[in-house]
């Protein structure tokens, strides 16, 4: 029986090579490369994986974003994603999570008989880790964040997740169809493979508007619609000189350092 | 309510109440019916074969902000203990309070089975009142089982802002419980503010931002949530205007608890819990706790690093035994590779490898600006070394000046017991 997966995934600045602006304290976006959401690769890994066990599975990337976030689902298809679908509209741009959460649902629905959705845990631009939960409760499917470990029974309905905690882990089992969220524990990708890119260029990206997902742009969608507001945005001040630990002893020396560390919660 | 159900073409095939995630359609007779549970979550609609179900697009009108009331915070709860977030939280929660008025109140949300014993504790940090939401499904976190009862009793009792510590529990709930509410939530704060006055304090203290344009005496009373974005590259300040709850996860540890007054009491309030087996979809089989494995440099939460500092190679003996200890990994300055001490996989810096763990140990490091390049993005720097003068100390949160061989093994045999030591100067 076929398995139909969609996975969501995010084009992000690569974070690391960001750099702030020292006049004018502004971030310099320029020349920074845009890559696939490190979380997101993992996400897509583990459906490829289901594929290759699988191979009547298929597998559909969604992604929301500008003209050029087409460039990472090439990449995707490359890497062995079958379709790839482009939520863009100016009508979408300004979404908070809650209203980028609306547009991938209606997204998801409109592809329809999905037995798995896998999102990375969260994007390293925004670092909020809430529009995979988001999706999966528009669709009112379960959810498991946080995926280190996955396992499927052979009739592919029953699936066992280790789930990662602070301080260790759950074995959770889930039915399908259901909502998964990534870590870079769960797999390593893999490249695109030549044969891979060569096919992804050739195939046919559809793009979709909030018109062809029917969401209300006043109230699912966009910059009005989202519940939240950027009220400023700032740099932050440089790091100041920290502090010297100062004791008579090597013991009072380690004893007040771990004092510090263990209040600021850094242990 | 915005999803309706067109009588005249409804044929009663029940198609929609087996769509329904929300067990928000009944039938009245042969018609469907939607009830107050309904999400818009539109799953109806395109299960029905008829077009008998369409989205008016009609809200209930705009949310009346007033009506909403008192600060809550999710107090996470792991096997009967209370995370140190939620202290915290309950803290910060109590300030906010009052910074929106003198009669309102912060609230210690319980939920799990048998914690109701957890209540003074929340009272003693701060607390005004408990909420307490127990039942034996509740015993364990689950998303959906307490992505419910939450919901509800944010239904029932409406509070004006949601506190949740943003840890991987709070922030697979949070997002569940906001979309479920319509509302705005904003991940991973490291600052909050209700009155615009605190707001601007705080902006000019710590920040770059221009407040000028801010008014100090505005009756704005919204919550001002703070958070990093872009790798902590940039500051965000995010406002929830038009809907109700604001809610916010918060990170660990940047929120400061309130002194613990013993024998503090207040209200408690049982909440019904309307919870059956089978609103939890998923199975819990068993928790495990265990230690962090070792990663490689890049990925490392910790790095205990060596320079020339440590004299001679048999020095990272004592920094392999400090990293196995504190979970971390070796890592190490060009002048040790240089020296031949070490492998250069195990090099931080600009020819090396570049850093962001969450604690760097600079052991007998100097800190030439092309290792700094290599790791002051860290969270946390620690730096250990016997000159008062080397540039290391510049960027370092924590600095000691002293003999690292003498150190670094008070570390070690202290690691351990870092939790008692923390516990006895706060209690």
């Amino acid at each position: 029986m076929a398995f139909k997966i969609i996975v969501c995934a995010k084009q992000v600045p690569d974070t690391n090579e960001i750099k702030i602006d020292p006049v004018t304290k502004t971030l310099v976006r320029e020349g920074v490369p845009s890559i696939l959401n490190h979380d997101d690769a993992n996400a897509l890994e583990e459906a490829l994986k289901i594929k290759d066990a699988y191979p009547d599975t298929t597998i559909t990337v969604v992604t929301m974003g500008p003209p050029q976030a087409k460039d990472m689902l090439i990449e995707c298809l490359a890497m062995g994603a079958d379709d790839g679908v482009l939520l863009s509209d100016r009508a979408l741009g300004g979404s908070d999570t809650w209203a980028t959460s609306n547009a991938i649902a209606a997204a998801i629905n409109k592809i329809g008989d999905y037995d798995l959705i896998f999102a990375g845990r969260q994007a390293i631009d925004g670092d909020t880790a809430q529009v995979g939960p988001q999706i999966a409760e528009k669709l009112g499917l379960p959810q498991v964040t946080y995926v280190a470990e996955f396992s499927m029974s052979d009739d592919k309905k029953h699936i066992t997740v280790k789930r990662a905690l602070e301080d260790g882990y759950e074995l959770i089992k889930i039915n399908t169809p259901c909502m998964l969220t990534a870590i870079k524990e769960l797999n390593t990708p893999r490249y695109m493979s030549i044969g891979g890119i060569f096919d992804a260029v050739r195939k046919d990206i559809p793009t979709w508007g909030a018109k062809e997902l029917g969401v209300n742009t006043d109230k699912e969608v966009g910059l009005e619609a989202s519940p939240t507001n950027v009220f400023r945005s700032f740099t932050p001040a440089p790091k100041g000189k920290g502090m010297i630990i100062e004791a008579d002893t090597e013991k009072e020396l380690a004893d007040k350092l771990l004092i510090n560390l263990k209040s600021k919660h850094i242990i | 309510m915005a999803i309706c159900v067109i009588n005249e073409k409804c044929k009663g095939c029940k198609l929609c109440i087996k769509a329904c995630p929300f067990d928000a359609i009944y039938m009245e007779g042969k018609l469907a019916v939607i009830n107050e549970k309904c999400t818009a979550c539109k799953q109806c609609i395109a299960a029905c074969k008829f077009d008998a179900i369409e989205d008016t697009g009609e809200e209930e009108g705009p949310v009346d902000l007033s009506a909403y009331k008192h600060v809550w915070v999710y107090a996470e709860q792991r096997a009967g203990k209370l995370m140190n977030v939620a202290l915290e939280l309950i803290g910060e929660g109590r300030r906010l309070a009052r910074e929106i008025s003198d009669d309102t109140k912060v609230y210690a949300v319980l939920i799990g089975d048998g914690i109701s014993g957890l209540a003074s504790e929340c009272f003693e940090f701060g607390a005004d009142g408990v909420y307490l939401i127990e039942n034996p499904l509740l015993a364990n976190f689950t998303t959906d089982g307490y992505t419910k009862v939450l919901y509800d009793a944010v239904k029932a009792y409406k509070p004006e802002i949601v506190l949740f510590g943003a840890t991987h529990i709070g922030r697979d709930l949070a997002p569940r419980v906001a979309a479920r509410l319509s509302t705005g939530l904003t991940a991973d704060c490291t600052r909050l503010d209700v009155k615009v006055s605190s707001y601007i304090d705080y902006a000019n203290k710590n920040t770059t931002l221009d407040t000028s344009t801010l008014d100090p005496a505005s009756d704005d009373k919204g919550l001002k949530q703070t958070r990093p974005a872009f790798g902590g590259n940039l500051m965000a300040t995010i406002v929830c205007p038009r809907t109700r709850p604001q809610m916010s996860t918060v990170r660990p540890g940047v929120m400061t608890r309130r002194e613990r007054v013993p024998g503090a009491t207040g209200d408690i309030v049982n909440v019904n819990v309307s919870l059956a087996e089978n609103d939890i979809r998923t199975k819990i089989v068993e928790i495990v706790k265990s230690a962090k494995e070792i990663v490689s440099l890049t990925d490392a939460d910790i790095i205990c690093s060596g320079g020339r500092g440590l004299g001679d190679p048999s020095g990272f003996e004592l920094i392999r035994k400090f990293a196995a200890k504190v979970g971390g990994v070796v890592g190490s300055s060009r002048a040790a590779v240089d020296a031949g001490w070490i492998d250069h996989s195990h090099q931080v810096g600009q020819t090396g490898t570049t850093v962001k763990p969450k604690i760097y140990f600079a052991c007998g490091i100097s800190g030439a600006i092309q290792h700094l390049a290599g790791m002051q993005t860290s969270d946390i720097i620690v730096a250990i070394n016997k000159d008062p003068e080397a540039p290391i100390f510049e960027v370092a949160d924590y600095g000691i000046v002293g003999d690292l061989y003498k150190v670094i093994p008070q570390i070690i045999d202290e690691w351990d017991g870092a939790d008692e030591l923390y516990e006895a100067t706060v209690h």
